[in-house]
């Protein structure tokens, strides 16, 4: 890679590690360490890496962004209060550092723990030591590595088993300062027949250009009902990398959302392995971008054992010179008979300037299986457009509304109430003259 | 109300319509037959402003103005309804969205005031009963799962709200069964009245056993062939259309 | 116009005094500059042509490789190749058919090869060829009248040679992928063909090719070019397979379609896939491009693969002139250890043009297939439109189906439209058809060829009846 570059990512990691949280634990600062020496040989991935054939993540590469141990940034409860979903546990981590003062736990039932990350590593490093330790391992890009090099606080999450967790949880990052990189990572770990809600939601309040690298890592024991939606409202002029890891045990369920409106760049990968039987996961998404915006979804779906079931629908919209990319991978590995799989892409362009790269993708090594996917790219269907004129309702006005139920969905197949009236309002936002027709 | 000169249509460059004269006066019923292929559903859309067909000559004049300079959403709140020949699916989109969007938009158009929720639920509510139709369907998105006659008597409905002044109602009477063509010919002569002219495009006579028209036209090759009473309809359904074309008749019209 | 004519090139006078310490007849294994120099000097070639040759060597030694596909196998030696080679005399081949692999002679029974031409097939030196000349002469009145023409590339090189410069490399130039490049450097020879403004070929070029293309050799060139107005169907390759030593075919297939003219391009390649236990069989890299260059053009592209052990083929078209239209019709099965990495490219650039691609994947034994595709639209092209459906049938559980379709669309008016399906044979299904009476090897051959029905039906009836049998042949073993 660029030495410059690498040196600066590098420099910034040496003027704050004695300050990173966990340094006086050796193992830590030895991991960092090797995640550091991996970045420093690999660097930033480039076009010519299949995975990011259709994203360049120069501008991150040649962006000042500065490391921070701490935040210093005064932010208070009304600042995020529109940001706030209601009826959820509440965990606020501002710059990417998380404060007590502003989150919101309630009395956890028996077995919950909610924790951040920083705060374990001071008083149980024991609990983090395995589990990272195990995630350490062969970084699937630059970014991994960086994230485990500079981790600097996240959320924790554990439930033991047949813990129910009745109240979802809100993970709200906000970006405060500008050029500054926050690098989190989150853990859920899902005991046997336990349940949990989480939504992780990535917003600003007053940062403009910052570079958020997120890994959020989930194990869903035998039988668990997890959910994970993430909401992705960056800046327009953010840098937004995001890891979603989940490996899923014998019978568990697992649902996951990604939404992805705001971000100058936003690239989040979901990794799903189905490592039980008989594992079952659900994956929406939906992404939509307007002027200059670049936002890529990688999907990677692991049929390892037999029974599994996996259900992929994401939609995309773009309008101005946005561009996405989505590439969604199912593999069918040659124990995992009997899996039904099933993976959809559909994409509106709304632009002369607009571009969509997808790339549906099937490895499948067994032969009982049920697999099928299918994409698609258009524009508004010209009947409906009319259809709808012919009725009496203008041009841009039926566009919107066409497009706005396209989109939705999405949106309605949230089931979480107050998440779903969030993206709902955020939909009408987008695009205001369907909200004059649907109100 | 509507008047149709020497209307010339056609579709990449293919002419479809060769020539259209027809004048329909406010009151009137006017029934437009012919076989597959001859225009009429051609002339139900460029009256409703499909842009994919290019008015190569001719003009169509509807309450003194030009009806071909208006956008489809302008002649929709002029007054002009098309009842779709294959009403579109529009997933996402509530029925009763599209519904309070098309009469409101009139509304606003025509300078009134919109309709609030309450009013509006009670005016639908009033044409549904009377339609046959289950207040589920408002619900649904727009013909979505639709059965054939629940799309057509949709159509209906949605003239029923919209009260046009010249409603043209493209093969509404295909692909029902007797009983959905009694609801949606009941549907339909609710409507006639005398501010209000009835255009109704069709292949076969049986609609018009409900609905009689006042005048009936049958377009051939892109040309109306002949016209004449009601009676002419049921000489077609005797005669079939073969007899339009072989031109052993020739009381009215230009024969191709 | 002419044709291959084995006995003129036989008794060609080797190029006088240049490399007087090789031996005119063989080249030594091995690829240099002077091969290069030395294949374009026994051809007659003009300097134009041995300056191509030469540009693309040198461009090839800085290539590595391609690694990207799923298909797997040993490194090939290049150098352990040898480049040229005579045309094969009678002394070479078997002296009769006693002398070849009876595996192979039990196909030819099963397929209904005529006693003749299996002759012909398995190398057996037989007067058939020069029986061919004759039938080919008639044929070549017929095309020559029409302005046709038709013959192998060496001919159209020395005939025709401002036809092959201008649209020499013009789809696939030298620099194009490792294997056309090394192709473009050495290849021995092939078919040209170039149908004249307005001209309807009359007859599916095939019967001929199945003469023509004898002994032409691992590195194969064609060339096609449909003037303005004009059509042609030709038929590559042959239903039976063929006794063939060279483990390595890189083939280069470039075709020409000027504005309103069309050109079907049919393929049943049917070489050798090794043995059960994935022993021998061909490498098959072949890089296969049509041009639509004009408005209202069509090219179409129709293969059947079910021979080679590795099968490495994107037959792609250029969509350049408004309205242009491309298709892709595809059954490739692997079956044992073969493995085939399959596909298209569909590049729209023209407005409204239009392309399907219909893919059908069978795998049996320890078969891999997968499916390669890229459908883009460019910025100009408004108002495109892409249906793909790419099906994969699975018979046992060694076996894989892998599908890569890339879409990129640069264009709001474009549609694009992808859907992909795996199934298998069913217990269930093959027992029905057995409580019914149908062998269970028959039922396979059965499901098989409903699944398909949509690529056959493209092809000329008497290929797609030989493509069916042949799916039969190859699947034997393949259950049970």
């Amino acid at each position: 890679m660029n030495m410059a570059v690498s040196n600066l990512y590098l420099n910034e990691f040496s003027r704050v590690k004695t300050a990173l949280p966990g340094q006086r634990l050796p193992w830590l600062t030895n991991m960092r360490e090797e995640a550091l020496a991996s970045f420093r040989t690999t660097g930033f991935p480039t076009l010519r890496d299949e995975d990011w054939k259709y994203t360049s993540v120069a501008r991150i590469e040649q962006g000042h962004f500065s490391l921070r141990a701490a935040t210093t940034q005064p932010v208070t409860a009304r600042q995020i209060e529109t940001l706030v979903l209601p009826d959820m546990q509440l965990l606020v981590f501002v710059d990417g550092h998380h404060i007590p003062t502003l989150s919101r736990i309630d009395a956890l039932p028996a077995g919950v723990t909610v924790a951040s990350i920083a705060d374990l590593l001071e008083r149980e490093p024991e609990t983090l030591q395995s589990l990272l330790t195990r995630q350490s391992r062969g970084y699937s890009s630059g970014f991994a590595a960086l994230n485990v090099a500079c981790m600097a606080d996240g959320a924790y999450i554990h439930l033991a088993e047949g813990a129910v967790l009745e109240t979802s949880i809100h993970l709200l990052f906000v970006a405060c300062t500008d050029n500054l990189a926050s690098h989190c990572r989150n853990q859920l770990i899902a005991g046997a027949n336990s349940r949990a809600c989480i939504v992780e939601h990535h917003a600003m309040l007053g940062a403009a250009s910052y570079f958020t690298n997120v890994v959020t890592s989930i194990a869903a024991g035998s039988s668990a009902r997890i959910e994970h939606h993430k909401l992705q409202q960056e800046s327009p002029k953010a840098f937004h990398i995001a890891a979603v890891n989940a490996d899923l045990n014998e019978g568990s369920h697992f649902l996951s959302s990604s939404f992805a409106l705001g971000g100058a760049l936003s690239r989040t990968d979901i990794n799903v392995t189905l490592s039980g039987e008989g594992a079952e996961c659900s994956l929406d998404g939906l992404y939509m971008g307007d002027g200059r915006q670049h936002m890529d979804h990688h999907t990677c779906i692991d049929h390892s054992k037999p029974r599994g079931t996996s259900r992929e629908l994401y939609k995309g919209v773009l309008a101005g010179a946005s561009r996405a990319v989505f590439n969604g991978k199912v593999i069918v590995h040659p124990d995992a008979q009997h899996s039904d799989a099933f993976q959809t892409n559909h994409n509106l362009l709304l632009s002369e300037q607009a571009e969509v790269d997808t790339k549906p993708q099937l490895e499948i090594w067994a032969d009982d299986v049920k697999c099928s996917h299918g994409a698609t790219v258009g524009q508004l269907d010209d009947n409906q457009v009319f259809y709808l004129r012919s009725r009496g309702v203008d041009d841009s006005a039926a566009r919107a509304l066409l497009t706005h139920a396209f989109a939705a969905e999405m949106v309605d197949r949230v089931g979480l109430a107050s998440l779903r009236s969030r993206l709902d309002r955020l939909l009408r936002e987008r695009l205001p003259q369907s909200s004059e027709v649907l109100s | 109300m509507l008047d149709i000169s020497n209307l010339h249509v056609s579709i990449d460059n293919k002419p479809i319509l060769r020539g259209i004269d027809l004048t329909v006066k406010a009151g009137e019923v006017h029934a437009v037959m012919g076989p597959n292929g001859s225009g009429k559903s051609t002339l139900a859309l460029v009256l409703a402003g499909r842009d994919n067909y290019a008015v190569t000559a001719g003009e169509v004049r509807y309450l003194g103005h030009d009806l071909l300079t208006l956008s489809p959403e302008e002649r929709a709140r002029e007054g002009v309804f098309l009842a779709f020949q294959y009403p579109v699916e529009i997933p996402g989109v509530a029925n009763i969205y599209l519904l309070k969007a098309a009469l409101n938009a009139q509304r606003l158009h025509r300078g009134e005031a919109e309709l609030d929720a309450v009013d509006f639920l009670a005016l639908v509510r009033d044409k549904l009963k009377f339609m046959g139709m289950d207040e589920a369907l408002l619900y649904r998105p727009v013909n979505q799962g639709f059965s054939g006659g629940e799309k057509k008597r949709n159509e209906i409905l949605q003239m029923a709200v919209m009260e046009p002044r010249l409603a043209i109602l493209d093969e509404t009477d295909s692909g029902l069964d007797i009983d959905a063509l009694k609801v949606v010919a009941d549907g339909i002569e609710n409507m006639r009245s005398p501010q209000r002219a009835l255009i109704l495009v069709t292949h076969y006579q049986r609609l018009l056993n409900y609905i009689v028209p006042d005048r009936v036209h049958v377009l051939s090759q892109g040309r109306i062939a002949l016209s004449g009473g009601p009676e002419l309809a049921l000489e077609l359904e005797h005669r079939g259309y073969g007899w339009v074309d072989a031109g052993k008749d020739s009381r009215t019209g230009v024969m191709p | 116009m002419g044709n291959f004519n084995l006995e003129e090139f036989i008794g060609q006078d080797y190029q006088q005094g240049f490399f007087t310490t090789l031996d005119s007849d063989t080249v030594p294994s091995g690829l240099n500059e002077d091969v290069v120099r030395l294949i374009s000097a026994k051809k007659n070639e003009p300097e134009f042509m041995r300056e191509w040759r030469l540009k693309a060597y040198r461009h090839w030694l800085t290539l590595s490789e391609p690694r990207w596909s799923t298909v797997q196998y040993p490194p090939i030696d290049y150098q352990n190749i040898c480049y040229y080679s005579a045309p094969r005399s009678s002394k070479d081949g078997p002296k009769s058919l006693d002398e070849v692999d009876p595996e192979l002679l039990r196909t030819y029974e099963k397929l209904g090869v005529p006693l003749k031409e299996r002759e012909l097939l398995a190398g057996v030196a037989v007067d058939a060829v020069f029986d061919s000349v004759s039938v080919a002469t008639t044929f070549k009145k017929k095309l020559a009248g029409l302005g046709i023409i038709f013959c192998s590339f060496s001919e159209a090189v020395q005939e025709h040679t401002e036809l092959v410069r201008q649209y020499l490399g013009s789809v696939v130039p030298y620099t194009d992928n490792y294997f056309a490049t090394l192709n473009s450097a050495v290849f021995s020879d092939g078919s040209f063909c170039y149908i004249p403004p307005g001209v309807r070929c009359p007859m599916e070029l095939s019967t001929y090719f199945r003469i023509n293309a004898k002994n032409t050799g691992q590195f194969e060139r064609t060339l096609i070019i449909a003037d303005k107005g004009s059509y042609v169907s030709y038929l590559e390759g042959c239903t039976a397979p063929m006794r063939d030593e060279n483990q390595l075919h890189a083939a280069v297939v470039e075709l020409i379609a000027l504005e309103d003219a069309q050109i079907k391009y049919a393929t049943v390649q049917n070489w050798y896939p090794g043995d059960k236990h994935g022993k021998g069989g061909i490498y098959n890299f072949v890089t296969k491009r049509g041009d639509c260059r004009g408005a209202n053009s069509k090219i179409s592209w129709t293969q059947v693969e079910t021979g080679s052990a590795i099968t490495w083929k994107y037959p792609s078209v250029i969509l350049q002139g408004d309205n242009a239209v491309g298709e892709f019709r595809s059954v490739a099965l692997t079956n044992h250890y073969q493995q085939a990495d399959t596909g298209t490219k569909m590049l729209h650039l023209g407005r409204n043009t239009r392309s399907t691609i219909i893919s059908k994947g069978i795998s049996a034994g320890h078969g891999h297939n997968a499916y390669r595709g890229l459908v883009k639209v460019a910025k100009s092209a408004a108002g495109a439109r892409n249906y793909t459906q790419c099906d994969s049938l699975l018979l046992g559980d060694k076996c894989a189906a892998h599908t890569f379709p890339y879409i990129v669309v640069k264009n709001p008016t474009a549609r694009v439209e992808h859907e992909a399906t795996t199934s298998r044979i069913g217990e269930d299904q093959l027992f029905y058809c057995q409580s019914r009476g149908i062998a269970a090897e028959d039922a396979v051959t059965m499901i098989v060829n409903g699944f398909c029905k949509e690529v056959f039906k493209e092809l000329p009836m008497e290929f797609a009846v030989e493509a069916q049998k042949l799916l039969g042949v190859s699947l034997e073993g393949s259950i049970g």
